[in-house]
């Protein structure tokens, strides 16, 4: 399992880069969902987010979920190269896998690296 | 499936098991008065009594197979229906399978589902067809869903025509409460001799959807391409609700732009019964393909590398997506879907584009001798296909009944949803219709008119 150090996490698998103000799904996520196949991406630039608010939906071939905003802000940008890769989410969810860009992102009490890893472990089945 | 009987005993250790005494005590919410009600019922008959009494009954009823001549439209179409068709679908494989959710053992229920996407996609112009709603009424609400979803509930008007079946605009009605959507074109003072270019004008950037009907209820045929045109140019979808049997003839709507077109399967080899079950196709862009209601089968390889079938693109319904899908239709009509695949096999291009020219034709020899009539006439001159709004200048019901006095079921009544085409029937005619039933009819609506 990939975790970044640099990054902050959220109990619902969201990551959040506080030197870029991007969030995205986390490796664990996608690596739980399989083969993401559809992503929309469902807010705009300048809509406000914040923890708990639905930033995208996803399907795989075998599920779906919402990722939810892993800081709150202002939208500066979305990923609108994901709805044609939705695959990116998969093979790069760090890096060309991030969905929104926020300004000012406040991740309140997300997690460290080491707080997520130890997190996902205790729900390991 | 299995009949799984009970034992006494087996009754007793499950009541045991959730600690209850007995069976009534499960029933306790239910008044005792109302639990084990006295059924009047006659007494028993035996098997051959009751199939004499049975077809007795169903004696009563005057059916179009031999009674009646049929001149009724409408939305449900009098067609031919090859024998092969009934044939096929009795087959048990067939007859009785149920959802294919295990491939491994579905692969006959899917690929005929997967011909019948391919064969609709074919006849409507458009790149995907679902494997099919419970009639076409429901299929035109689904895209009123579809257009909901792909702006996230953000666009909430909707323009439907006027001249969309009213039925269908009741349905979509009926489906979308709740929704706070703006349902607007379709009013009671709507001008129906407008051409489709006027609904343009209702059309802004808080529209989702436009929803017009090819041929429109009237029978009537227009090029919606400008419309579509306008809509797009709004950011909207447009939906064209369409006779299939016509499409074999005319431009399709795919042609014309549409981003949804549905509509009513059962002139594709199925039976007017009375009034279903039935039909709906829905076909789309590929684009829309997450949005999409309903059930879809893909082609794929299996493990040892062999064309298969499998439902896909799942996780976009209902049953894994909840209160987040477009829609919470699972569902599809299998066995009328099979049967509107073997009758478009059956027929093919040539035989389907047929059928078309002989319902184009007749109906058009049906209007010109209907129309000479004294104080009868057409109520509109645009082109049409095989159904024509014709005035009768007196109450329908009453020009009906001396229809059918003479084995003739006369046209829909269009005053009961347009108070503007009272004393107008619509008349539809198809390649089941002769020229002498043709002619016949034009009689007797003569006497009607010098009576």
């Amino acid at each position: 399992m990939n975790t970044p150090a640099n990054l902050k996490y959220t109990k619902s698998d969201e990551w959040f880069d506080p030197a870029t103000g991007k969030m995205g799904l986390t490796d664990y996520a996608q690596n739980q969902l399989s083969d993401i196949v559809f992503v929309e991406i469902l807010v705009e630039a300048g809509d406000a987010v914040e923890p708990g608010k639905a930033i995208a939906s996803v399907e795989s071939v075998k599920a779906s979920a919402e990722t939810y905003a892993a800081a709150s802000g202002k939208v500066a940008e979305v990923n609108k190269a994901l709805s044609d890769k939705p695959e990116t989410l998969n093979t790069d969810p760090y890096g060309d896998g991030w969905m929104v860009k926020v300004d000012g992102g406040d991740f309140g009490d997300a997690m460290d690296a080491a707080g997520y890893e130890a997190y996902c472990a205790g729900r390991a089945h | 499936m299995t009949y799984i009987p009970i034992s006494p005993k087996e009754r007793d250790a499950m009541l045991k098991t959730i600690g209850v005494k007995s069976l009534d005590d499960l029933f306790e919410a239910i008044p005792a008065k109302h639990r084990f009600p006295q059924l009047d019922l006659p007494p028993a008959l035996t098997e051959m009594e009751a199939a004499a009494e049975l077809a007795d009954i169903a004696n009563s009823n005057e059916n179009i197979r031999g009674d009646l001549v049929s001149f009724l439209g409408a939305g449900m179409y009098n067609h031919y229906i090859p024998s092969v068709i009934d044939h096929m679908l009795r087959r048990g494989e067939f007859y009785t399978a149920y959802t294919p959710y295990q491939p491994e053992i579905s692969q006959g229920t899917l690929q005929a589902i997967f011909e019948y996407q391919s064969l609709m996609t074919a006849l409507t112009g458009m790149e995907l067809s679902n494997a099919s709603h419970y009639d076409g009424a429901t299929a035109a609400a689904e895209a009123v869903n579809l257009a909901y979803a792909q702006f996230r509930g953000k666009r909430k008007k909707v323009v439907i025509s006027p001249t969309v079946h009213p039925q269908y605009r009741a349905v979509i009605r009926t489906y979308t409460q709740g929704m706070e959507l703006e349902l607007s074109g379709d009013d009671g003072n709507a001008d129906l001799d407008t051409k489709p270019e006027e609904l343009a004008g209702m059309i802004d950037d808080n529209t989702s959807l436009v929803i017009v009907q090819y041929p429109d209820f009237f029978g009537r045929i227009f090029d919606y391409t400008k419309l579509i045109e306008t809509a797009h140019s709004k950011g909207a979808l447009v939906c064209v609700v369409a006779n299939p049997t016509a499409l074999a003839l005319l431009k399709t709507p795919g042609e014309m732009g549409a981003d949804v077109v549905v509509g009513e399967g059962q002139p594709l080899g199925l039976p007017l019964w009375y009034g279903g079950p039935s039909l709906g196709f829905f076909t789309t862009r590929k684009q829309f393909v997450h949005k999409m209601a309903g059930r879809l089968v893909g082609e794929t390889m299996d493990s040892r590398g062999q064309r298969s079938y499998v439902l896909t693109l799942t996780a976009r319904e209902q049953h894994i997506k909840r209160e987040r899908a477009t829609s919470n239709i699972c569902s599809n009509q299998g066995l009328l879907a099979l049967g509107s695949a073997i009758y478009m096999s059956v027929l093919g291009k040539t035989g389907m584009r047929q059928v078309a020219e002989l319902c184009y034709q007749k109906a058009h020899y049906a209007a010109d001798q209907l129309s000479q009539i004294d104080g009868m006439g057409l109520c509109f001159s645009d082109p049409f296909f095989h159904e024509f709004a014709l005035c009768v200048n007196r109450p329908v019901e009453e020009v009906n009944a001396h229809l059918l006095e003479h084995g003739i079921l006369g046209g829909y009544d269009l005053g009961q949803d347009y108070p503007a085409l009272k004393d107008h029937m619509l008349i539809a005619v198809t390649e089941m219709n002769s020229k002498e039933e043709i002619d016949q009819l034009a009689e007797v609506l003569a006497e009607v008119s010098h009576g």
